[in-house]
This record gives structure tokens, sequence and C-alpha cells, in this order.
């Protein structure tokens, strides 16, 4: 420890002072101010994120933070949802686990996002972290209810255990009896992702009944619509409920047990599920529909009048998804009807289909635009987009921290005009100073990119799909976007310039993520030299890099910043660029 | 429509005696309105040529395009395979004059009048009552299928069965354009 000064406060005072600070970029701001600043911070840091789990070690992170108590790792990088990113790209928490085992025996919450988690993993959490209360595996993979079961049998203060968007290994286990009787803390629990077989449901009512404190249940799709009443009535203090599958012949005694069950809820917020939903049973919720702010209906398959009708019953809803069965019609209820609305998600009920299966257009988001004073959020699937429009949406929503609109043809022009959709963009990021995440589609020049680069000052991450036309486009969200962390391309002309001008601002990043675009060989291993803070990370599944000519352009592109250098664990179709990866090879 | 002829017993296959496949049939049915019968000399709405017997070539995939995660594409499809088409479940539905198609399940529905009150209901229509000597005369709207053998028909010309194995999909003319229909 340092040497005191008159001038500095007693240790105690500070980290008394500290513990007030909770957000992580605050205490890392406190940390730099001063060596003895940094040495009591660490000391009482309980919490930590970690953006990308190769930016680190976890040896590293242990040497520093000596006694932390809730971790976030995040893993795979954002395109693997759209199956960018090959099986075996990378991603295992394991080394992560082992090395906490023994360095932080009283860890009480893990949090991870695409990474890919073995059952194994799951037994040594089990078995080392007798405190653990949170354990949320969002979009991960590589475990089966094995490990599942390993949890549930130890892990005695488990309040949160929430696997949403997993994948799970199907394995004819009756996991949840493995929680044991005595077991009651359960708060909250999300097994929606859990196919056949995996949810004994005599075990998960006996849970569901002794567990007093539970306020957040989502079922898997295999929860018959007959079994809900049943549970319900054994946990009415839900805030959050998810249903299995909505469909099932109409039966006035099943009727009204739902619709009892769920008036006697009088906690409930958020609806989700409705897997498969006919519209004979929408009515059972009727009840609860002024008080939700939450509605998912983006699995449900009820299309107008009944969707709308239920939606113009939900007069405080806050967050809204749907699939676009909803239509423009739909929309412009929602508009005049949930004067609370702050996000909403349209996704396509038909994505491949080339024919549109339902009149859902810009329209639909521009009476939300004006309807809703509120709305912040928004991610907009469609068919047809418009430049007025989009300046109609940006002058109406100025307070938009995210927006990404996906349109079914990644190409496709101002209907209207037949113009690129710049000038809409533009308008986006001009009127919404306070925009974080963006997401852009259809017809786009590089004039779009120079609105972003100019206008985009709090922009964190940028998506980009078969637009612009030259490197210039790069070159201005590179050097215009002061915040950017993640950006993340697909199918753009964008080659070497803007990428080696702009090398220093990769570093200032997490992470940039490139396909099918123009970059050559020779710059990423050109980059991979004058770097060292970043790994550079060259995806081909066809064959190593240096079988083909400095100039080809490479398939896949990962380029991230790191203190831990170069990974260890990469499959055989990724390589690093690094000083040594010329004489690797030779 | 309850009062089947019992045509199975006459009717000419391409099967094994004895099999109980439903093959191609060699006769027409009596109740078969061509679709020139159907639709009146002169008229052809906008939906016709998106009718043709040869589907337009599949476009490429592209993969990352739409950014849609896959248990999201999955979901929609329902436990069961969604079938297009063939044995009935998952069909399109056109109204002339609508820009748009629509997808319904035939699974849903029990009964002709169950169907026919969902589309009025889906597209704001009436579609009116089904009479076997008529059809939908009189009404603003006839609806019509069509059937795996290619041939279009008026909603409710066969046994509802029949019509939940064979219906391909759907199309909702104009009245006008109904007229005229008569049966055998």
């Amino acid at each position: 420890m340092q040497k005191k000064t008159a001038y500095s406060f007693p240790d105690e005072i500070l980290e008394h002072v500290f513990s007030f600070i909770q957000s992580g970029k605050d205490r890392n701001a406190a940390s730099v101010v001063c060596k003895s600043w940094y040495e009591i911070e660490r000391w009482c840091r309980r919490k930590i994120f970690v953006g990308n789990c190769y930016a680190v070690s976890p040896t590293m992170v242990i040497r520093r933070f000596p006694d932390i108590r809730s971790i976030e790792l995040k893993g795979k990088p954002h395109f693997a949802d759209f199956n960018l990113v090959p099986d075996g790209w990378g991603g295992y928490v394991l080394p992560w686990i082992s090395e906490m085992a023994g360095a932080y025996p009283w860890l009480e919450e893990i949090r991870l996002k695409r990474m890919v988690v073995t059952d194994e993993s799951l037994e040594l959490v089990a078995k080392s972290f007798t405190n653990l209360q949170v354990l949320v595996l969002f979009s991960c993979e590589g475990f089966s209810t094995d490990g599942l079961a390993a949890i549930a049998a130890s892990c005695k203060n488990l309040t949160e255990l929430d696997l949403r968007d997993s994948e799970v290994d199907d394995l004819s286990g009756h996991w949840l009896n493995h929680f044991p009787d005595t077991y009651t803390s359960l708060v909250s629990l999300n097994i929606s992702c859990l196919g056949s077989d995996d949810v004994s449901f005599s075990a998960l009512e006996r849970l569901v009944g002794r567990c007093p404190n539970l306020r957040r249940l989502l079922l898997n799709r295999e929860v018959p619509l007959d079994k809900i009443a049943n549970l319900l009535s054994r946990a009415p203090q839900l805030i959050e409920f998810g249903t299995g599958t909505y469909a099932a012949e109409l039966r006035s005694d099943v009727y009204s047990n739902l619709a009892e069950a769920f008036c006697n809820c009088k906690d409930l917020k958020c609806l989700s599920g409705f897997w498969d939903a006919v519209p004979a049973y929408l009515p059972v919720i009727y009840s609860v529909c002024s008080r939700l702010t939450s509605l998912n209906l983006s699995y449900a398959p009820i299309q107008n009048p009944d969707l709308t009708k239920l939606v113009s019953q939900c007069p405080s809803l806050q967050r809204m998804w749907v699939l676009d069965y909803i239509e423009d019609s739909g929309l412009e209820v929602l508009a005049s009807s949930c004067k609370d609305l702050q996000e909403l998600r349209v996704f396509p009920s038909d994505p491949f289909g080339e024919e549109p299966n339902v009149s859902l257009t810009e329209k639909g988001l521009v009476a939300v635009s004006s309807g809703c004073p509120k709305l912040h959020s928004v991610l907009y699937f469609c068919r047809q987009m418009s430049n007025e429009a989009l300046v109609t949406i940006a002058q109406n929503c100025p307070n938009f921290t995210r927006f990404r609109l996906c349109l079914l043809d990644p190409k496709i022009a101002d209907y209207r005009t037949l113009q690129p959709l710049d000038v809409g963009f533009g308008a986006i990021v001009e009127h919404c100073k306070d925009l974080r995440r963006l997401s852009l589609s259809g017809l786009l020049t590089d004039r779009v990119f120079e609105y972003i680069g100019m206008h985009a000052k709090k922009l964190e991450m940028l998506s980009v799909a078969f637009a612009g036309e030259s490197d210039l486009a790069l070159h201005h969200v590179l050097s215009g976007c002061e915040s950017l962390r993640k950006l993340e391309i697909m199918n753009c002309p964008f080659g070497d310039k803007a990428l080696l001008a702009n090398a220093a601002k990769l570093e200032t990043m997490r992470s940039l993520w490139m396909s099918s675009c123009s970059v050559s060989l020779g710059a990423c291993k050109m980059l991979g030299q004058k770097m060292p803070r970043l790994n550079i990370e060259v995806m081909d599944e066809k064959g190593p890099p240096d079988s083909r000519a400095e100039s080809d352009p490479v398939d896949k592109l990962y380029i991230y910043r790191s203190v831990a250098g170069p990974r260890f664990d990469m499959p055989p179709f990724v390589w690093t660029m690094d000083e040594d990866f010329a004489s690797e090879l030779s | 429509m309850e009062n089947d002829l019992n045509l199975k017993a006459t009717e000419l296959r391409l099967g094994l005696p004895g099999s109980d496949e439903p093959e191609r049939q060699m006769t027409p049915r009596p109740n078969k309105r061509t679709l020139s019968d159907i639709v009146s000399e002169g008229s052809r709405s906008t939906t016709e040529e998106d009718h043709q017997d040869t589907a337009p070539p599949a476009k490429v995939q592209i993969v990352g395009w739409p950014p849609v995660r896959s248990y999201r594409k999955n979901c929609l499809q329902g436990k069961k395979d969604e079938v297009e088409g063939g044995t009935g479940m998952y069909v399109k539905v056109s109204v002339d004059g609508a820009p748009y198609l629509r997808k319904i399940d035939l699974k849903v529905y029990r009964s002709y009048p169950q169907l026919l009150l969902a589309l009025e209901n889906m597209f704001k229509l009436t579609i009116g009552a089904y009479s076997e000597r008529e059809g939908y005369n009189g009404s603003d709207y006839a609806p019509t299928y069509e059937d795996r053998d290619g041939d279009w028909m008026l909603v409710g010309d066969v046994p509802w069965e029949m019509f939940i194995s064979s219906c391909k999909r759907l199309r909702i003319m104009k009245g006008s354009e109904a007229r005229g229909l008569g049966c055998i």
C-alpha cells in the first residue's frame, strides 16, 4: 500500500466513498486518479464487466481485483447470432471458472453472454461457488440438462436462473427434481429455451409452490395451456410470466380456470411466451392488460383483428415486441393507446418470403413515432421505406437511443423516389443526438456514412450490411464517431485504406467485425505487426491464408483490443496476424 | 355438402386394385370448374400472374440476412414442419385488389362457416352464403381455391375433409368475376 500523505483521507473513508460508486465506468475513472486510489479501489471492487472475454485473461483480472462477487462476461461477436461465426470459434468459459474457483469462493453472480458453457463448467460452478445467487446464461451453448442438475442440486442460495435464448442439449433428465425439497429461495426462473422432455412438470409445480418469493417465471413451449392455471394459482405474486404453448381446443373449464388464475395475479406486469397462440384464449388475459408494462407477442401467430384488439387494451405498455401481423393498422392503434411506449420491436413473420404477406410498411413506424413521445428504442423489420418517412420519424423522436431498421431486401431504395436512403438515416443521426446504437439497411451510398461521422457523436454500436461504395465510407465512421465501441460490417466494398489510416482508432474500440468485404490479407498482416495491442483474427474455412496472395480479400476479419495477447484456443480456421505469423507458417 | 356422391367406387385410378392412395384422377370430378370458367372473359386481375403453375426460381438466401435468429425462424413453423399446400395446413390467401398475401392455417378451422367467417374478419369483406346451384351469386366476394390437381374450385364444392386435404391455396375473387358458375 502507498504511503499516505498528510493530505489524503484514511483508506477506510475512501473505501466508504467508493462503495457508493457502482458503475464500472466511474470506478475505472476513480482508479486512475492516483496510485493510492487505484489500490483502494481494486480491493473494494465487487462487480466486474468484461465485454470481450479475450480482451483480458482471468489471471489478470484476479490479480488486480482480489475480491469480486459478481462477474459478467461476453464471448462471441454479435454476428454469431446470425450464423456468421462458425462453430468452434471460441468463447469458452471453463478457463474463467477454473481460475475463479480458487480465487473467488464467495462469488455470487455469474452472467455470461454468447459463451460456450460445458456441463463440466457448470459442475465446477456448482462445486466451487456455494454462495451463488445468480446464474444467467444468455445465448450460450454447449451444455445439457445434466449441468443444470448439478446447479440445482448444489446451489442452495440460488435466486435467479436464467437460460435466455440458450441452446441446451435435450437429455431426458428430470433436472428440476434436483432442487432439494428444502430449497425455497427461487425468485427468477427462465427456461423458455428448453426443448421437449427437459422439464418434469410435476417437479416444476412443486418448485413453484414452495418458493414464495418467485416473481419471474418464463416457461418453455412444451408446457401445455391447461397446466398454466394450476401453476399461476401457486404463484399469484408473479410480476413477470411467460406462457408455454398458447393453443388448445376451446374448453370452457380450461378457459374459466385460466381467466381466474390470471385475474388473481395482481402484480403481473410482464407477459411473454404465447407460442402457437390461438385467438380463442386471448381474452383470459384481459383482466391483466391494463397493468401490463411489457408484452412479448413475437412468437404468437395471432393476426388482426384479434391482435390489435389485444393491444388496444394495454394502455400502460412500455415495451412491445410483436410480429408484423400487427400491420400498419395495429401500430396506429398502438400509437393512440399506448402513450408510455418506450421500446418497440416488430419481427418478420415470413422473413424469407418473396412476396409481402402482411400490410406492414413504413407507415406503422411513422404512426408510432408520432403518437408515442417516450419512444426511444426501435427494432423494425419491414419491406419498404422512404426518406420522407425516416425524416418524419427522426423529427418526431429526437430521443432515440437505439434505432435498428431492417429492410428484408437489403439494398432496396426509397420506394417513392428510388433514391438511396442516405438522407433518411442522415436525419436520424442528426436529430437523435443521444443515439447509442444504429443498424442501417437499404440502398446506401458513402453519403450516409458522411452524415454518421459528422453527427453520431454518442454512437457506440453500428451495424452495416450491403452499404457504401468505397473506403471513404468506413473512414468517415472511424474518424468521426468519437464514442464508437463496436462496429460490425458485412458485405460492403470496404478495403484496406480506411482501416490502415485509422488503425489507432481500433485500440479505442472493443471490436471490429468485417465479413465479405475487401480487406486484403496483406493489410491484416500489416495491422498485426503495427498494432501489438490488437488481436487481428482472420477467419477462413477454405484454408490457411498464406496459401493465397497478399492482395486476396479475407473472408472474415475480427479485430479487438486486448491486453492478454493472442489467444491460444483458436480453431483451425482462425489465424491471428501478429509479428510471429509469418514465421509460424514457414 | 354432406351428401357425397360415392364417386370413389366408380372413379378410375392409377393405383393397384385395393390400394387406398388418392391418385391423380383420370376423369374430372363433376364439381370442378376451370379457371377460365371462374374468371369472366377479358378481365385478368393483377394476382393472376402470381398464380402460375411454374414457381419462380427460388431466391438465393444470403447467410446472415435478414438478421433473424434461428430460434425465431424455427418457432414460426410450429412444432410440426410447415407444409406448403399439399396436405392443406398453411395456405396462402390472396384477395383480388389487395397488394399482399396472407397465410392461414386450415387446421384451425372445423367447417366451412368457420373458415368463411375468419376470412371475412381477416380481410374485412362479405362473402355471403354458398349454394350448390349458384355458388356465391349475389355476394361481393367469392372464395376459390386451387386443389392438388391444379384446378380452381369454388370453396364449398367438396366435402370439408376433402377440401382440407386438397386445398393448396385460396383466392378470394370479386363476386362479379365468379358469376356464371354452374354445376353439372
